[in-house]
């Protein structure tokens, strides 16, 4: 036996841990010893066949394997480097994309399930594709079976709230310079009452047309002239000017304009429609808002499958259910719990009650470490999560406990440069019971209203809990 | 209905803050609806959705400032708006400073605090080895303070400690001094040079004040949690600490504690008393003297003794020091106030090992000793709550806890049984300890004293002498004040016993009929 251990502990000063009863560390400062009490919560709710997974997967063999998969993956996260590479139609890209078929946001849904905001989506996607004549006949196309409804995270693809995405709609193309991999969103619509948030009136379809017509085809002209466009670089510059680039994109999306508008200039479309381009562009700050979600999408898919890794790759939200997926589970494995309420400020003539859960894809960017997890990147909006500049830097601080590493590409002034905060892995979520931040919008619940607000939210436990037990047995 | 409108020109606020300020102000009484945002287009369409958009907000820019109130009445739009005012002028009340930071676990507080060396566990006992095992794995020494710990967990916990080189203390342990820093349950004591190993807690806190109050000091009270010396464990942590104890240049003396070991751990400890090059004074309560003096250690018979052997061996000059002894002037005095019939003793303890020493006390004078810890199962009390012939009860055992706080913090179960003894016209004298110092109740003699009080009148009334004898344990330098307690307690009539041996011994003496 070692004793100069218990003898150097002799020797030195008393700095102790404190676990549980909080007057321990109060009696200790109190004799002028150092004492740091722990913030302590029963891991896994305290629920024992999570504690005896944990106890299973800490297994020195075990744990070595996990630890290397973890590295393996965390290291393609941030390796990664998707370049915006062009602009094209669904059809033409996205993998098994058909003429009948609708991608949503989040885990599997069938259209009698969904909630009322992706409800509206769907049927004005299928009115804007042709499909029928009215909203009204687009619910029962959508229930007649004619078209096939599946995610858009098992087609390469994320779509911010309902996510709704069809045929003809142009897509952002991101490639991933490191791995090869490619990932694809639709644009935003800007403003308020819009498709994505569940709108469909004839404002709604007239811009989806305009944007089919002649956003699209100009930005895809752009991009052949352009080239390429490193996503990441901008990504990192957009923190540096106070974007977390999940609600604020203020930064982003101006440095996007700016990379694409030389291009867009020697396009051969109309002054006048490139105008309206720049307007449409300018009424929005959230014009980058997809871009950096098909960022965080393309190296996050690099990351997935790799055997006996803990890290999430996907989170993301239909409105009724959260669902994740896990790098260890290669494919399409869902783990689900219901949807979560957002909470935060509402834009006027709104109340909470008039809330959907929480949807879409956007849930990305905390899964890559930006949106929530860069809450101190951004404190112009600091009152989305209550307030005060040190909050916000709490909620980024706080999700370093979970995660397994930071991406030294994409840092915080305000947290001296630290990186944010990159690679969720389960295993930390359950024994720490602190869950991933979202900032995220929200949708009103009905069909056809639009956004009516922003705010924070967490997944639901259970998803992770879920996952854990289903890679203990899967890990060996 | 009344609608008031404000423009502010060129005046620039991001839409989450304004998003935030009109929730804010839709919340003031008596507001119907309350908009404030900038004229852009997109707000001029929410302002128009829900009717509120003027010609005058129609002509807003971008880089205006629009504010709208709705109110029943103009009055209240009016002050509805000088409270929106306010709400731009307050500032946020977060101006907490470097708030302290929060770790979840263990490892992530490890991984932030370099300096960190130790661990105390407090949890419940079903989390309890898992985060012990998380604080060896990070190379901390661990307190574990909680019980309900399974002995596979505690000896697994000890081979891992102890093949890491570190101090497993516990679980179960609820006293220990480490570098002059009392941890959960300790008492304010000298430094000094005599090194403590103990498997009962309050037996280790009274040895250490035992020692303070002859003049003595410590250098470590290492707790080793009370099932160390069981045949299970092996006596582990006791043999590691007697080691870690005689390698410590500071350590002239070390003292052990427990309650009577298994025969085959006894043999291991005393075996390493006998390798050891340093004087070993053993108080195994109700021990075996020979098999100590045989190993070459010094045998105690009591908490005091084996403090005094503690300071003499240390080098105190035995002539010099106050040994306090008992006072049989006063033993007569309280036996002439007794009736005859009142014949017994009745202990109620929170401190688990003074139970036991006043306990073995009297079993040297008396058969019918009865107690929820007796070894001897025709004593051992079959319903607890009833006393029968000498009782002496340790309150703070699981027997009377059951998930209740212990004794030493909440007061009331034990003022329940007083007042229950007090009325028994058989009972001669209630023995009771009141521990002071670190984690005990701030006032342990003031929550009781109403009830000493009450009982005493009651005896008198009953034409009886009711005798109390209080232990209140603690030094000079503990808080609450020692001083302060003691005349407390005398004030109410309450006899003091000036150690937890000599309390023993006056509660047996006291009662001994026609001597």
């Amino acid at each position: 036996m070692n004793m100069s251990k218990i003898n150097e502990l002799f020797a030195g000063n008393i700095h102790a841990i404190n676990v549980g009863i909080e007057f321990f560390k109060d009696d200790i400062i109190k004799q002028n010893a150092n004492a740091t009490h722990l913030e302590w919560k029963p891991p896994g709710g305290g629920k024992p066949e999570l504690i005896r997974a944990l106890d299973r997967l800490e297994n020195a063999a075990l744990a070595d394997k996990i630890a290397a998969a973890n590295k393996l993956a965390v290291e393609r996260i941030i390796n990664s480097q998707p370049m915006l590479v062009g602009f094209d139609q669904a059809i033409n890209v996205v993998p098994g994309m058909t003429k009948t078929t609708i991608l949503h946001a989040g885990p599997p849904i069938t259209w009698d399930k969904m909630c009322g905001a992706m409800k509206g989506a769907v049927t004005g996607a299928i009115v804007f594709e042709g499909l029928a004549k009215d909203i009204e006949e687009a619910e029962q196309v959508a229930a007649s079976g004619a078209i096939t409804f599946s995610p858009c995270h098992e087609h390469n693809c994320v779509g911010s709230m309902a996510g709704v995405t069809s045929a003809s709609m142009f897509m952002h193309v991101v490639k991933n310079k490191t791995y090869g991999n490619v990932a694809y969103t639709n644009m935003s619509e800007q403003m308020a009452k819009i498709l994505r948030m569940g709108a469909n009136d004839e404002s709604v379809i007239t811009r989806l047309n305009w944007m089919r017509d002649v956003l699209g085809p100009m930005l895809r002209d752009a991009m052949k002239i352009a080239g390429e466009i490193d996503l990441r670089l901008m990504l990192a510059q957009a923190l540096h000017m106070g974007d977390e680039c999940h609600n604020r994109n203020n930064a982003g999306t101006s440095l996007l304009i700016q990379a694409l508008t030389p291009h867009i200039l020697q396009t051969d479309f109309t002054t006048e429609q490139k105008r309206e381009v720049f307007e449409f562009v300018a009424s929005s700050d959230y014009f980058s808002g997809p871009t950096w979600m098909a960022l965080c999408k393309c190296a996050l898919d690099a990351a997935h499958g790799i055997e006996n890794s803990t890290i999430v790759t996907t989170m993301a939200r239909n409105g009724v259910e959260f669902g994740i997926r896990v790098s260890g589970m290669a494919g399409n494995t869902w783990f689900t719990g219901p949807a979560q309420k957002v909470i935060g400020p509402m834009f006027a003539g709104y109340k909470p009650e008039d809330s959907g859960l929480d949807i879409g894809d956007s849930a990305i960017t905390e899964t890559y470490g930006i949106g929530g997890f860069a809450m101190a990147a951004a404190p112009a909006i600091v009152a989305l999560v209550g307030g005060t500049v040190e909050e916000a830097i709490g909620f980024s601080t706080t999700m370093k406990e979970i995660t397994t590493a930071e991406n030294p590409n994409v840092t915080i002034p305000l947290l001296d440069f630290q990186g944010v905060a990159t690679g969720i892995d389960i295993r930390q979520v359950i024994q720490t019971g602190i869950l991933p931040v979202i900032n995220t919008a929200i949708a009103h619940k009905d069909a056809g209203i639009g956004m009516i607000g922003a705010g924070i939210t967490y997944p639901p436990m259970e998803a992770f809990e879920k996952a854990l037990l289903a890679l203990t047995e899967s890990i060996s | 209905m009344s609608t008031k409108v404000v423009i502010k020109q060129s005046t620039y606020f991001d839409s989450v803050s304004l998003m935030s300020l009109s929730t804010k102000a839709n919340q003031i009484e008596g507001v119907e609806q309350a908009v404030i945002a900038m004229g852009t287009e997109m707000n001029k369409e929410v302002l128009k959705n829900v009717g509120l958009l003027t010609p005058e907000l129609e002509a807003a820019k971008s880089s205006d400032l629009m504010i709208v109130v709705k109110a029943a009445t103009e009055e209240l739009a009016e002050s509805a708006y000088v409270q929106i005012e306010e709400l731009f002028t307050k500032k946020k009340g977060g101006s907490k400073g470097a708030s302290e930071i929060k770790y979840p676990t263990i490892d992530s507080a490890a991984a932030s605090i370099p300096e960190a060396n130790l661990a105390i566990i407090s949890v419940n006992g079903a989390f309890a080895a898992r985060e012990a095992r998380k604080a060896l794995e990070n190379d901390l020494h661990v307190m574990l303070f909680s019980d309900n710990v399974s002995i596979e967990d505690e000896i697994a916990l000890k081979q891992y400690a102890h093949e890491k080189g570190l101090l497993m203390m516990g679980p179960d342990c609820g006293t220990a001094i480490i570098n002059g820093v009392a941890l959960c349950f300790g008492n304010a004591v000298r430094k000094g040079s005599i090194g403590i190993v103990g498997a009962s807690g309050t037996g280790s806190q009274e040895v250490s004040v035992r020692i303070h109050d002859f003049g003595g000091g410590i250098t470590q009270l290492i707790g080793t949690g009370g099932r160390d010396l069981s045949e299970q464990v092996g006596g582990i942590m006791m043999i590691d600490g007697i080691k870690a104890l005689e390698a410590d240049a500071a350590t002239k003396v070390i003292v052990l504690i427990s309650k009577p070991p298994a025969a085959s751990v006894q043999e291991k400890v005393l075996a390493q008393v006998k390798n050891c090059t340093k004087p070993v004074v053993v108080y195994f309560i109700g021990g075996d003297e020979e098999a100590v003096v045989a190993a070459g250690g010094h045998f105690a018979k009591t908490t005091k003794e084996a403090a005094l052997k503690a300071v003499v061996l240390a080098g105190a000059n035995e002539d010099e020091i106050n040994k306090r002894a008992l006072n049989w002037p006063l033993i007569e005095e309280v036996r002439a106030k007794l009736a005859p019939e009142q014949k017994y003793v009745r202990g109620l303890f929170c401190g688990g090992t003074l139970c036991d020493e006043a306990m073995y006390l009297a079993m040297e004078t008396f058969a019918d000793v009865y107690s929820n810890i007796q070894k001897n199962p025709d004593y051992k009390l079959k319903n607890i709550h009833e006393s029968k012939a000498h009782t002496y009860l340790d309150m703070g055992d699981d027997d009377f806890t059951n998930g209740k706080p212990h004794p030493m913090i909440d007061p009331s179960l034990r003022i329940a049984r007083f007042l229950q003894e007090a009325k028994d016209p058989s009972v001669g004298v209630i023995l009771m300890d009141f521990i002071l110092g670190f984690g005990s109740h701030e006032d342990p003699v003031g929550v009781m004293l109403p009830a000493i009080v009450e009982a005493k009148a009651q005896a008198a009334k009953a034409g009886r002498h009711l005798e109390i004898l209080g232990y209140v344990m603690g030094t000079d330098l503990d808080t609450p004040n020692f001083d302060e307690q003691v005349k407390k307690l005398m004030d109410a009539g309450v006899t003091i016993a000036s150690s937890s041996t000599n309390a023993g011994l006056l509660a047996r003496e006291f009662v001994v009929k026609g001597a």
